[in-house]
């Protein structure tokens, strides 16, 4: 890892489709950010996206990369953190690739806890397809699918990483540059699934979880004084839901990644050209 | 009669009936005879009928046959079930001071051994099937020292006196026959001075990947392929690999997607449902150029069909699934020692070829165990062929002119160069989507084609580098030709022998590549009748024949459930060339 490693080194020469003012341009810079002020490099990056908008981030980022299928993007880093405990793995996706399709992926990332950085770009709306509810959307968000919305409450993803064994717990505001490159710089240190819920607008189909609405509504733990090592704390944060919260909101500093709990820690792509010595013993074995 | 045996434990799930049986085939393997072994169960855990069988000779066994020698039955339903397989000379062992009375046609011999009595006697009721191994071990002349090392192999880690209370329930139940039966059936199990190992086609596949230097599984369990996993867990681990229960399989295969685009030799395997749900992402393995083993292990079907029962029904899945069109290769093995070395050569294909490879078993290959010597599996024959990997001295021959590394670039084989993550310079974007020669996205409908055709270009190299050959039995120059797939080698090789006896030649291909596949039009030219034999319904590998000459062929299908015995398909065969002899 060189330590000349600038922010821009991250990012393609591809010039990004999103719409003017989509909140995925601030969300893309602040994690390149956060991986150079980390001390990474392309060339020792894994960054995986999701189907979406949003999964289109990986398009734009320079590392190496995998754009996968939708909803699948977890189960895809967490390969790749196995196989080469020596990444730096980060896995990004829209909030319907991450709730809904994927939200099994999702339950059991987190409890497994690998040591990888997922960055969920929540904009409370299906983007690509243009429009319709996702699962973070208002109960009364209308949509072309829900004309008198989704009839039922969004999921709190904050509570479901919770209820799952969450080993760190973050909510970031893209357009917030200076906060929300610290908080995923944050992610990525923690010694485990370091998972930030980030608030991206979409400004052409969402017109209530806007810009706006989160500058005014939203609350910096910084500011509170939160103690995010805090447990009890943290879950009535994130379970009275009556406000929206950015910054660390939990982290266990005793979280011990994957790879160290189960032993996993050659780089498994250096394999001998032949069976590996050893190997007639496993045919001994059957005698 | 004496050297071929059929011997049989049945009784309910939960019986212990699986263990038993792999307690006697393991000492029958210690003594130097062939075993094949096949089991009949039902998807539950607890109840209903559930049977382990074992036929053993000192010539190589491959197959079933409609015999029973020897049973051992726990329930009258064991006596029921098998009826049709009795003869004068087998030997029902069972325990009348159980609640039942067994009921068994007068030409069988019942043989009464109070097998909870004397288990009790030897230190514990649950040890009756060990009293029972001991009583057909009298019946059958074998030397009980082989029992005794089978039971210290299951046992010792149990402690000495499990090992010890074990051999004297065996013992007591082999005194019991030599002093209250004079029978007259009588086998004689010779000993020969072999060492052979004894494992199924689940586990040959396992060890296959670890030699293959497989390092990374995921996986979600189903029958019949859960054993690939359970054999890997555990083991893979002493050679810096890892297993993962997935959460499902959608999570399995992308999961085994990671690794391998981390640079692992990475495999996942499931049976027809999981495949189903892997679909998707098989097409993203093979857009994103990834090289990985899926393993099926087919099972009865449609939908959950019968997850217990043998059937040969995903051969056009694994080969046409997926929407849009995708190379890949499906190799399917033909025994359980071909199960290790096809999933050695599936890695290389994989990795030389970049693209995702379907090593296709079915039921029958994966619960059956087999007896080998252990060069069978001689791990100096395995290579191991990464293909064109960069490393960070080569890579800049694949940079474009602003220095990008061109991941997918179009060359005259199709196959492109692949550098694993952590390579300098390396860096590049992989997607299912389409793209250029650097990975991104596109719609330009040259390069559409372009990629489209370097895809598949591989097949062709790979058509010309390879030997996708057949394997041949019987006689060469027989007019009659049977061809089959996977399991069924084994019952169609002894059905050879059957036949010979009554006068009739055949010739037999076993093909264990399903794609690419062998050419087989002059051997079909050369013959007067072409039968394929397959365990599905519609004879999907003989439709895939019949499309590539241009001719009809000749089908035995089977699709019960269970799979083809070399006496029945013998029978099957003589009458299907008769009939044919009849029409023209
Ligand atoms: C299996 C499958 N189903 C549906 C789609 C279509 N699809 C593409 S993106 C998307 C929703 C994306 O929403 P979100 O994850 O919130 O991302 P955003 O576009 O808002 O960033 C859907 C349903 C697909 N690509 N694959
Ligand atoms: S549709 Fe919404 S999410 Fe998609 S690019 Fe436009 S603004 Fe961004």
């Amino acid at each position: 890892m060189s330590s000349d490693v600038k922010f821009t080194d991250f990012k393609s020469d591809k010039q990004p489709t999103w719409c003017p003012g989509c909140g995925d341009f601030g969300t893309m810079n602040g994690m390149m950010k956060a991986l150079a002020n980390t001390g990474n490099d392309p060339d020792n990056t894994f960054v995986v996206a999701g189907i979406g908008c949003s999964g289109k981030i990986g398009t734009y980022m320079h590392s190496y990369a995998l754009h996968g299928v939708h909803g699948r993007a977890l189960p895809v880093g967490t390969g790749v953190k196995f196989a080469n405990p020596d990444l730096e793995v980060m896995v990004a996706g829209g909030d319907g690739d991450g709730y809904s399709i994927g939200a099994g992926h999702f339950v059991h990332a987190v409890r497994r806890n690998p040591d990888i950085t997922y960055v969920v770009m929540d904009n409370r709306i299906y983007g690509l397809t243009k429009g319709q509810a996702s699962p973070t959307s208002r109960q009364d968000f209308e949509t072309s699918t829900t004309p008198e919305g989704p009839k039922q409450p969004p999921v709190n993803p904050l509570a479901l990483a919770l209820a799952s064994g969450a080993t760190f717990i973050a909510q970031s505001f893209s357009s917030d540059a200076l906060r929300h490159a610290e908080i995923i710089e944050q992610a990525i240190e923690h010694d485990g699934f370091g998972f930030v819920n980030v608030f991206s607008p979409c400004v052409t189909f969402n017109d209530v979880d806007t810009y706006d609405y989160f500058r005014d509504s939203l609350v910096d733990l910084q500011e509170e004084d939160h103690d995010p090592t805090d447990y009890q704390s943290a879950k009535e944060k994130i379970l009275e839901g009556d406000k929206e919260y950015m910054g660390v909101i939990w982290q266990d500093e005793e979280s011990v990644p994957y790879h160290e709990t189960h032993g996993v820690t050659e780089n498994m792509a250096d394999i001998p050209d032949g069976a590996a010595d050893g190997t007639m013993d496993l045919v001994r074995e059957f005698y | 009669m004496a050297e071929d045996l059929n011997w049989a434990i049945g009784g309910e799930a939960g019986d212990g009936i699986d263990s038993t049986g792999k307690i006697f085939a393991q000492a029958l393997s210690r003594a130097g005879r062939h075993v094949f072994t096949s089991k009949d169960f039902a998807s539950r855990i607890r109840g209903g009928y559930t049977a382990y069988k074992i036929r053993t000779s000192t010539e190589q066994v491959q197959s079933v046959v409609d015999r029973l020698d020897i049973l051992v039955a726990l329930t009258q339903r064991t006596i029921d079930e098998n009826l049709d397989e009795l003869h004068d000379q087998s030997a029902v062992i069972y325990d009348g001071e159980r609640s039942w009375e067994a009921e068994y046609p007068e030409y069988i011999t019942g043989v009464d051994v109070p097998l909870k009595s004397l288990a009790e006697e030897a230190g514990g009721a649950i040890m009756r099937n060990i009293v029972a191994l001991g009583a057909a071990c009298e019946i059958t002349n074998f030397a009980i020292k082989n029992l005794d090392e089978a039971l210290e192999k299951r046992f010792g880690s149990k402690g000495e006196k499990i090992v010890e209370n074990n051999k004297k329930a065996a013992r007591l139940g082999q005194e019991y026959v030599a002093e209250n039966y004079d029978l007259d059936v009588d086998y004689d199990l010779d000993e020969t001075d072999n060492d052979y190992v004894l494992l199924n086609g689940d586990e040959a596949i396992g060890m296959g990947a670890i030699a293959a230097g497989c390092r990374f599984y995921a996986g979600y369990p189903i029958t019949p392929a859960t054993d690939v996993m359970e054999y890997l867990t555990g083991r893979i681990d002493e050679f810096g690999g890892h297993v993962v229960q997935a959460e499902d399989e959608l999570s399995a295969i992308n999961m085994a997607l990671g690794a391998a685009r981390a640079g692992a030799r990475s495999m996942t395997a499931t049976s027809g449902p999981g495949i189903d749900l892997m679909t998707e992402t098989f097409g993203l393995v093979a857009t994103s150029e990834t090289p990985l083993v899926i393993v099926d292990v087919m099972r009865s079907g449609p939908s959950t069909g019968m997850p217990t029962k043998q059937e040969q029904g995903d051969l056009n899945m694994t080969l046409y699934g997926g929407h849009g069109e995708i190379p890949r290769f499906v190799v399917a093995p033909t025994s359980i020692d071909e199960c290790f070395w096809k999933t050695v050569e599936a890695f290389n294909y994989a990795e030389k070829y970049q693209t995702p490879v379907y090593l296709v078993a079915d039921l029958a290959l994966a619960v059956t165990e087999q007896t080998f010597p252990p060069e069978a599996f001689d791990m100096d024959e395995v290579e191991v062929d990464r293909g064109k990997v960069v490393d960070d001295d080569t890579v800049g021959e694949w940079l474009d002119d602003e220095g990008r590394f061109r991941a997918h670039a179009n060359t005259d084989d199709g196959v492109s160069p692949r550098a694993f993550p952590g390579t300098i310079d390396g860096a590049h974007m992989s997607t299912g989507l389409e793209h250029d020669e650097l990975g991104r996205r596109t719609e330009d409908t040259n390069v559409r084609i372009e990629q489209v055709d370097k895809r598949n270009r591989k097949v062709d190299t790979a058509r010309e580098q390879e030997d996708w050959d057949y394997r041949e039995f019987g006689d060469p120059d027989a007019d009659s030709l049977v061809i089959s797939w996977g399991s069924n080698e084994g019952a169609m090789r002894e059905a050879l022998g059957y036949l010979d006896e009554r006068g009739i030649d055949v010739r037999f291909l076993s093909v264990p590549y399903i794609f690419p596949r062998p050419d087989l039009s002059e051997e079909i030219a050369a013959a007067e009748t072409t039968i394929v034999v397959e365990c599905n319904a519609t004879g999907q590998f003989a439709n895939l024949i019949e499309h590539d000459v241009l001719e009809r062929v000749e089908r035995i299908n089977k699709y019960n459930g269970v799979r083809f015995k070399a006496d029945e398909l013998a029978d099957d065969i003589e009458e299907k060339l008769a009939t044919e002899a009849k029409a023209q």
